[in-house]
C-alpha cells in the first residue's frame, strides 16, 4: 500500500479526447503512455516519479481493460531488462526511474539494449533528480545518451509538451530503432498543469501475440561480429534516421525575435526559466512572447547540425542554457559551428555557471550579462546596471543568519528506526565509537543530529558491501547499515552474499519497516501486508540464511531499545566467522498511522473500547538536560520554557502529535536517564468494569492524595 | 547593431506569485491545492511547483504557485509561461506555516517590502538543533519579527496553531482563513470555502479552523490600518501564563495562613531588600515544599549569611545580585532530586489533574500512567541511613551483587492501587531524607560551593555572583547528574584558575554558557585550553 492513493487520478487516465486533464506532470506522462497505445510499463519508485509508479499500481482495471502489462521493477536495471520486449517485436513499452542514479543501475542492460537496437518504441522516462530538494549526487544524465547512442528528450515543463514528447517519443524510437530517454525535472514532475487528453489505445500488438509467434535475429544480439556492426549501425543508420525524424516533426522549436542579432538555444526544461530572466529584462512577456530569438531543444541529444547552423549563421552571439556539467551541447555547438565555418560567438558556461541549479536569479544574471555583452542597447540602463538596495543588506534581515536554524529532513514521528539508532549509540557510549556505513533510505537521516551515525553511502543496497575492504581482524568490527528496499534491490547479493563469502567479519543491520518507505511506502518482497496479484511476506532472514549467513537475530520490536542495543553488543562481541547480521523489523509509522488510524476512530465512533496512548513529560520531574532529545530527535519530543524561576533551561515536552511508540520511555531505561517520561492509557469507551476499577482506584488513590494534600502546606 | 525600432506591443501582466514555506507532513501539499483549485475555480490560471523527495520528511520545503486571470475570450488551451522557481523579489505572497520557515523565506530574500505580503503562523516547531542543545537552544522569534517588519510590505503573523488545535485541524486551514482575509487573492470569502468544501476531507474542522483564522486575520488588518503599519503578535510559548519580563511566574512572598511558614515569610521580609524577595519567595516556597518548615530556616540561614557578605562589599549598589542569585542556586542545591522526591511529585492529586488535562482525556475517560524508573544502586544507597549507605559503597562486591538485583528498568503503573501504595509510602519517607547518605554528600558538596563563592566575594563580587551561577550545571538524574556534577567541578577548577584577574568573572560566565553548550563538553574544554593558554 503506497502512502498516497491514487484513486481520483486513475479515474484522470480514463479522459477521453477533448476532455481537459488536469493534474502533475507526472501523472500527465502515466496517461500520456495510454494514449500512445503502451504494451508494457515497468519501472523503480523513487522522487521525482514514484507518483507514475503509484498510479499504475492503483489502476488495475484500466490497464486490464487496455491489455497493457505493468510490472513494478526489482531494481532499474530488472525495469531496462524488461525493455528487452521491443526488440524483436513491435511493441511498446516504457520504464521509468529516478536518475541518474536509476541510469547508473540500469546501464548495463540499456548498453545491451541499445547495441542491439529495437523494433517497437522503447522509452525511458527519468525523473532527473538535480538540484534544490535533490537527495542524490549532482550529475547528468545527458553523458548516458551519449556514450550509448540513445536518445534525450528534455521537453518544455508544461503539460502539453511532455505529453506531445511522450507520443512524439515511442515514434522517434521506432524511426531509429533506438531507445529514447525522456528527462523530465524535479518541478516538472510535480508541476500542475493542464492538456487536452486523447482516447486511450490498446497495443496494436500485444506480448500475448509475441509469444505466440516467438522470432529471433543473432543480428540483435551483442555478440562478436553483430556487435561491431551494431557501432557501425548506430552511426551510419539509426543516427541519421533520428535526426532526419526530428528535423521532419519539428520536435524542436524556434521562436522569433526582433532582436536578430543574438539569439538563445536553450534546453527545453530550462525554457521558462529563459523565458522568465527575458521577462525580467523587458525583452519577453508572460504569453511567451520574445524580443530574442530562441531555439529550444526539446531533444537534447542528438543534435541537428543544420537547425543549429541555421539559427547561428548571420547572428553576432548565442547564448547556450545548458544547466549541469560537463557543457556537453555547448562544446557540441562549437564544433558544429566550426566544422561550418559559422563564426557566431558562443556564450554559455561562463556567464551562466558551470555547476549548480539555474535558480532564476542565476539565470537572469546570466542572460544579463550575455545581452549586456552582445547587444548592451537591447538594456535599459536600470536594468543593465541595477543598484536597487536589497532587503539582504538590512541589519535586521542579515541577523536572521545566526536565527533561523537548519531544518533537515529526518525520521518521522514514532519512526521504527529511530529506537535503533539510539540503541547504537548507546552502544558507542559504551564500547566507543565504530565504522559504520551508511546505505540509501530514511536511515540515512542517522548521519544528521541527533544521531550522527554514519560515515559514507556507496549507493542502493551497497552499504555492507562498502565495508567489504574492512574485513581485518580487530576488536572493533565494521559495521554496516542497509534497508528493507536496498537489501531487495541489490543487497542481498552484493552486500550479504559477498560478505558470507569472503567470510567478512563485520556487522550488518538490516533495518526492515514492511515498505520501501523512503519513495512513498511501496511494498516490497518482504513486505508484511498480502498483496493482490503481488508475492510478499518473504521474510529477509530466510534469503540471509539461504545465502549462508549463520549468525543471524531477528528482532521483531525495534522499539525494545534494551534488546537492540544488546543484540549489537553481542554481534560486536561474537567470534562466529562471517557477517553478524541483525534484521530489526517495525513497521513504518507513517504507513502504520495511515493505514490504522481511520480503524482505530471508526472503531471509537461505533462505542467500542480502545484505549489511547500518549506520551507525557513530567515538568517538575525534568531538569532540562534534553539527553532524551539527544537520544530521539522526535518531532513530537520537543521543548518549552517553564515559568518556573529557578529552572533556566526549557523543559521536554511531547505533543499531542505523539504516536506512543515507545521510544521515549525505552530510551529513558535503557540510557537510564530520568523518571520523567510516562505513558498515559486513556480508555475510550469504557466498560462498566472500566468504570468501577477506575472508582475503586480513585477512592483509595484519592483519600490518600488528599490527606497528604491536607498535611502539606497550600501555597497560592 | 541593429535594433528594430518599434519592440512588438508586450502584455504588461505580471502573474501573481505564491510561495509556501512549511515543513515536511505538516500540510502544505493541502493548502497549495486548495489555492490551484480555488484560483481554477475563478478561471484563472494557475501552476504550483514543490520538490518533495526527501525534504517530505520533517524537513523545511518550498512550494509555488504563480496564477493569473485568463484574458476575456482568451482561445481555449491559450496558457501562460510561468516560472517553476521561486523568483525573489517578485513574491506577491509568502505564507510561512511555522515562524522559523517565514524566517527562512525573508532569509532567501522571497519576502520584499515593495510588494510581499507575509502571513506566518507565530507558533514554534523547534529543530533538533535547538533541542539537542544541554542548554537552552530555542532561537530568537523576536529576530524574525524585526525582519518580517523589515521586509514585509504587510505581515499578518499570529499562533495558528493554538487556533488549528481549538477548531480540531490542521495549521493549513487557518491560514487559508488568514490568506482570504488578506485579499491578495481577489476572491470572495465563500469561493475559499468552496473549495475547502469541494476537497471533501475533514471539511467541517476545516471550515472552523478557516473561519478562525479568517477573524483573526481581519481583526489584525484593521487594527494595523488603524495604526497605519503591520502588526503582529508574538506567540505565546506553549503553556505560559502572564509573566514577568524574565518570562517567569515567582510566587508572592506573603503569608499562606501557615503559621510555621508564615513566620519565614516574616522574616525574609524584614530581613532581607525588597529586590531579592521574588526569588526568596520562590526558593522558600520549593525548599519548604520539598521537605519542611525547618528546611527553610535552614534556607534562610544560609542566605542571611550571604547577605551580610552582599552588605559588606557594596551589594546594595549592585542590586544584592549575590543574594539573590545565592537565592536562587540555595534552592536549587537543597531541593535535589532524589527517589522521595520523584515517589512525592509522581503521586500528587495535581499531577493526576495535570496529565488528564495534558493528553486532553474526557472526564468520564479514565486515564492509567505507567513512569519509566530505573532504579540503580547508587540511588537506592543514597537513599539509605548515611552508615548503611557508606557500608555498602565500601564494599564493592557487595554493591556490585546488590547492583544487580536492583539495576533494572520497572514500569511503574502509579494508577493502580499495588503500585500507587508503594510510591506514595516512599513519598512519606522524605521525613527522613536528612539521615541519608545522599543528602550528607549533596550537603557537603553545597558547603564547599558556597564556601568557594564566600571566599571570592571580598576581593572579585562579581566572580563571586558567578560561582553561585555554575551551580546551574547540576542537574538531572543517574548519568546526566553526574555528568552535570563533572562539568560543574571543570568549570570550578577553572575559576580557580582566573581567580584574582580582573576579567575572572567573565571568564566564569563564559565557561558556564561553554558548558551548556554541547553534551560532551567539547565547548567546555575548548574554553579551558583557552584558560591554560594565559594563566
Amino acid at each position: 500500500m503506497a502512502e498516497r492513493s491514487f484513486a481520483k487520478e486513475v479515474r484522470d487516465l480514463e479522459l477521453g479526447a477533448g476532455d481537459e486533464f488536469r493534474g502533475e506532470g507526472i501523472l500527465a506522462i502515466t496517461k500520456a503512455l495510454l494514449q500512445s497505445g503502451v504494451g508494457y510499463v515497468g519501472g523503480y519508485q523513487g522522487a521525482p516519479i514514484s507518483h507514475l509508479m503509484d498510479v499504475l499500481s492503483d489502476a488495475k482495471e484500466t490497464l486490464a481493460r487496455l491489455g497493457v502489462q505493468f510490472s513494478a521493477s526489482a531494481s532499474e536495471a530488472a525495469a531496462a531488462a524488461s525493455l528487452a520486449a521491443s526488440v524483436m517485436y513491435p511493441i511498446r513499452g516504457a520504464v521509468t526511474f529516478k536518475a541518474p542514479v536509476g541510469i547508473n543501475v540500469a546501464s548495463d542492460a540499456l548498453a545491451n539494449l541499445t547495441s542491439g537496437g529495437v523494433t517497437g518504441g522503447a522509452l525511458i522516462i527519468i525523473g532527473e533528480d538535480y538540484g534544490e530538494g535533490s537527495s542524490i549526487m549532482q550529475e547528468r544524465s545527458h553523458s548516458f545518451a551519449m556514450k550509448s547512442q540513445m536518445w534525450l528528450l528534455d521537453p518544455r515543463p508544461n503539460l502539453e509538451s511532455i505529453v506531445r514528447a511522450v507520443e512524439e517519443g515511442f515514434e522517434l524510437s521506432e524511426a531509429s530503432n533506438t531507445p529514447v530517454m525522456l528527462e523530465v525535472r524535479i518541478r516538472a514532475c510535480h508541476v500542475h498543469g493542464s492538456f487536452i487528453a486523447k482516447d486511450n489505445k490498446p497495443p496494436a500488438f500485444t506480448l500475448r501475440q509475441a509469444l505466440e509467434n516467438p522470432v529471433r535475429d543473432t543480428g540483435r544480439i551483442v555478440l562478436p561480429p553483430a556487435s561491431y556492426a551494431h557501432e557501425k549501425h548506430k552511426v551510419e543508420q539509426r543516427w541519421p534516421a533520428a535526426v532526419k525524424f526530428i528535423k521532419e516533426r519539428k520536435l524542436n522549436e524556434i521562436f522569433n525575435g526582433d532582436l536578430t542579432d543574438i539569439g538563445v538555444i536553450v534546453q527545453g526544461g530550462m525554457y521558462n526559466g529563459a523565458i522568465r530572466a527575458l521577462e525580467r529584462l523587458g525583452l519577453a512577456d508572460v504569453w511567451g512572447a520574445t524580443r530574442v530569438p530562441i531555439y529550444c531543444l526539446n531533444v537534447t541529444y542528438p543534435l541537428v547540425d543544420d537547425e543549429i547552423v541555421d539559427f547561428c549563421v548571420g547572428k553576432k552571439a548565442v547564448l547556450i542554457v545548458e544547466e549541469g556539467q560537463p557543457e556537453h551541447i555547448e562544446q557540441a555547438v562549437n564544433t558544429i559551428l566550426r566544422r561550418r565555418d559559422v563564426n557566431t560567438r558562443i556564450h554559455g558556461k561562463g556567464d551562466l555557471p558551470m555547476a549548480g541549479e539555474y535558480t532564476a536569479d542565476v539565470m537572469l544574471n546570466g542572460v544579463r550579462s550575455f545581452i549586456a555583452a552582445a547587444l548592451p542597447g537591447a538594456l535599459a540602463d536600470k536594468i543593465r546596471a541595477p543598484n536597487v538596495p536589497s532587503i539582504h543588506d538590512d541589519p535586521r534581515v542579515q541577523a536572521l543568519t545566526t536565527t533561523v536554524p537548519p531544518r533537515p529532513p529526518g525520521f518521522c514521528t514514532g519512526c521504527p528506526e529511530r529506537p535503533i539508532f539510539a540503541a547504537m549509540k548507546l552502544v558507542e557510549q559504551e564500547m566507543g565509537n565504530h565504522h559504520i556505513a551508511g546505505d540509501i533510505g530514511c536511515h540515512l537521516f542517522a548521519c544528521l543530529p541527533p544521531f550522527n551515525i554514519g560515515a559514507t553511502t556507496m549507493g542502493y543496497g551497497l552499504g555492507p558491501a562498502s565495508n567489504a575492504a574492512f574485513n581485518v581482524k580487530t576488536d572493533k568490527k565494521s559495521i554496516a547499515i542497509m534497508g528493507d528496499g536496498g537489501f531487495w534491490h541489490n543487497g542481498l547479493t552484493s552486500s550479504i552474499g559477498n560478505a558470507v563469502y569472503n567470510q567478512h567479519d563485520g556487522v550488518v543491520i538490516i533495518v526492515d519497516n514492511f515498505y520501501s518507505s523512503a519513495t512513498g511506502g511501496q511494498d516490497i518482497l518482504s513486505s508484511r501486508a498480502d498483496v493482490e496479484d503481488r508475492s510478499t511476506q518473504h521474510p529477509i532472514a530466510n534469503a540471509v540464511r539461504g545465502v549462508g549467513a549463520t549468525w543471524v537475530r531477528q528482532i521483531d520490536r525495534t522499539y525494545d531499545v534494551a534488546k537492540v542495543r544488546d543484540t549489537l553488543k553481542e554481534a560486536l562481541s561474537t567470534n562466529t566467522p562471517g557477517p553478524k547480521v541483525i534484521v530489526a523489523s517495525s513497521e513504518c509509522m507513517l504507513n502504520k498511522q495511515r493505514r490504522e488510524k481511520p480503524i482505530f476512530s471508526q472503531a471509537v465512533k461505533n462505542g467500542e473500547r480502545k484505549v489511547r496512548e500518549r506520551f507525557g513529560v513530567d515538568e517538575d520531574v525534568c531538569t532540562g538536560d534534553h539527553a532524551c532529545i539527544r537520544l530521539s530527535g522526535c518531532p513530537s519530543l520537543s521543548v518549552k520554557r517553564t515559568d518556573d524561576p529557578l529552572k533556566d533551561d526549557p523543559v521536554a515536552a511531547i505533543d499531542n502529535t505523539c504516536v506512543a511508540c515507545g521510544n521515549c520511555g525505552e530510551v529513558a531505561e535503557a540510557a537510564i536517564l530520568c523518571p520523567s517520561f510516562y505513558r498515559a492509557d486513556v480508555i475510550l469507551n469504557p466498560t462498566g468494569s472500566d468504570r468501577f476499577m477506575a472508582r475503586l482506584r480513585g477512592a483509595v488513590i484519592g483519600f490518600l492524595q488528599r490527606r497528604r494534600a491536607r498535611r502539606r502546606i497550600a501555597f497560592a | 547593431m541593429t535594433i528594430a525600432p518599434a519592440p512588438p506591443a508586450f502584455d504588461a501582466t505580471k502573474p501573481l506569485a505564491i510561495a509556501v514555506m512549511a515543513m515536511g507532513g505538516q500540510g502544505g501539499g493541502v493548502l497549495v491545492d486548495w489555492i490551484v483549485a480555488l484560483c481554477e475555480s475563478q478561471n484563472w490560471v494557475a501552476q504550483s511547483t514543490s520538490v518533495p523527495g526527501v525534504a517530505q520528511r520533517t524537513g523545511a520545503t518550498v512550494y509555488f504557485i504563480e496564477t493569473l486571470p485568463l484574458p476575456p475570450n482568451a482561445p481555449r488551451g491559450l496558457r501562460p509561461v510561468l516560472s517553476l522557481m521561486v523568483v525573489p523579489g517578485e513574491v506577491d505572497l509568502v505564507i510561512g506555516a511555522e515562524l522559523m520557515e517565514a524566517g527562512r523565506a525573508i532569509q532567501r530574500g522571497f519576502v520584499t517590502p515593495d510588494r510581499t505580503t507575509l502571513i506566518a503562523s507565530a507558533h514554534r516547531h523547534y529543530a533538533v538543533a535547538e533541542k539537542q542543545v544541554p542548554g537552552d537552544g530555542i532561537a530568537d522569534a523576536g529576530a524574525v519579527f524585526a525582519a518580517a517588519e523589515a521586509a514585509a510590505k504587510r505581515f499578518i503573523g499570529f499562533d495558528m496553531a493554538v487556533l488549528a488545535e481549538k477548531a480540531g485541524s490542521v495549521v493549513s486551514a487557518v491560514l487559508f482563513g488568514a490568506l482570504a482575509a488578506s485579499k491578495v487573492l481577489p476572491f470572495p470569502r465563500e469561493a475559499f470555502e468552496a473549495t475547502i468544501t469541494a476537497g471533501g476531507i475533514g471539511v467541517a474542522p476545516s471550515l472552523r479552523a478557516f473561519a478562525l483564522g479568517y477573524e483573526h486575520a481581519s481583526a489584525d488588518l484593521s487594527k494595523d490600518a488603524a495604526a497605519g503599519k503591520s502588526t503582529a503578535t508574538p506567540a505565546a510559548e506553549p503553556s505560559e501564563s502572564p509573566k514577568s519580563a524574565s518570562g517567569k511566574t515567582y510566587p508572592a512572598l506573603t503569608p499562606v495562613g501557615h503559621a510555621g511558614y508564615d513566620t519565614l515569610v516574616e522574616r525574609a521580609k524584614a530581613a532581607f531588600p525588597a529586590a531579592t524577595h521574588d526569588m526568596i519567595g520562590a526558593g522558600l516556597q520549593r525548599v519548604v515544599d520539598y521537605q519542611d518548615v525547618a528546611y527553610g530556616k535552614e534556607y534562610l540561614d544560609l542566605l542571611a549569611g550571604m547577605l551580610a557578605l552582599d552588605n559588606a562589599h557594596g551589594g546594595a549598589g549592585k542590586g544584592y545580585q549575590l543574594t539573590s542569585t545565592a537565592a536562587k542556586y540555595i534552592a536549587v542545591a537543597m531541593a535535589y532530586d532524589d527517589v522521595y522526591r520523584v515517589a512525592d511529585l509522581k503521586t500528587r492529586g495535581s499531577r493526576f489533574e495535570r496529565v488528564r488535562t495534558e493528553v486532553l482525556a474526557a472526564p468520564d475517560q479514565p486515564v492509567y500512567m505507567t513512569e519509566f524508573m530505573h532504579p540503580r544502586m547508587d540511588e537506592v544507597a543514597g537513599s539509605m541511613p548515611a552508615a548503611l549507605g557508606r557500608f555498602i559503597e565500601s564494599r564493592p562486591r557487595l554493591f556490585k551483587a546488590l547492583d544487580r538485583i536492583v539495576n533494572r528498568g520497572r514500569r511503574v503503573q502509579t494508577g493502580t492501587i499495588r503500585w500507587f501504595l508503594p510510591l506514595y509510602v516512599l513519598g512519606g519517607l522524605r521525613r527522613f531524607r536528612r539521615g541519608t547518605l545522599r543528602h550528607s554528600n549533596e550537603v557537603a558538596h553545597r558547603d564547599t560551593w558556597l564556601a568557594a563563592a564566600k571566599a571570592a566575594a571580598p576581593g572579585d563580587y562579581a566572580l563571586a555572583v558567578e560561582i553561585l551561577a555554575a551551580r546551574r550545571l547540576v542537574k538531572g538524574y543517574s548519568d546526566t547528574h553526574a555528568r552535570g556534577q563533572s562539568k560543574f567541578d571543570k568549570v570550578m577548577v577553572g575559576i580557580a584558575k582566573v581567580n584574582g584577574r580582573p576579567d575572572a568573572a567573565d571568564w566564569a560566565r563564559r565557561l558556564r554558557e561553554a558548558a551548556l553548550k554541547d553534551e560532551d563538553g567539547i565547548a567546555l574544554s575548548g574554553a579551558l585550553k583557552t584558560i591554560d593558554s594565559f594563566v
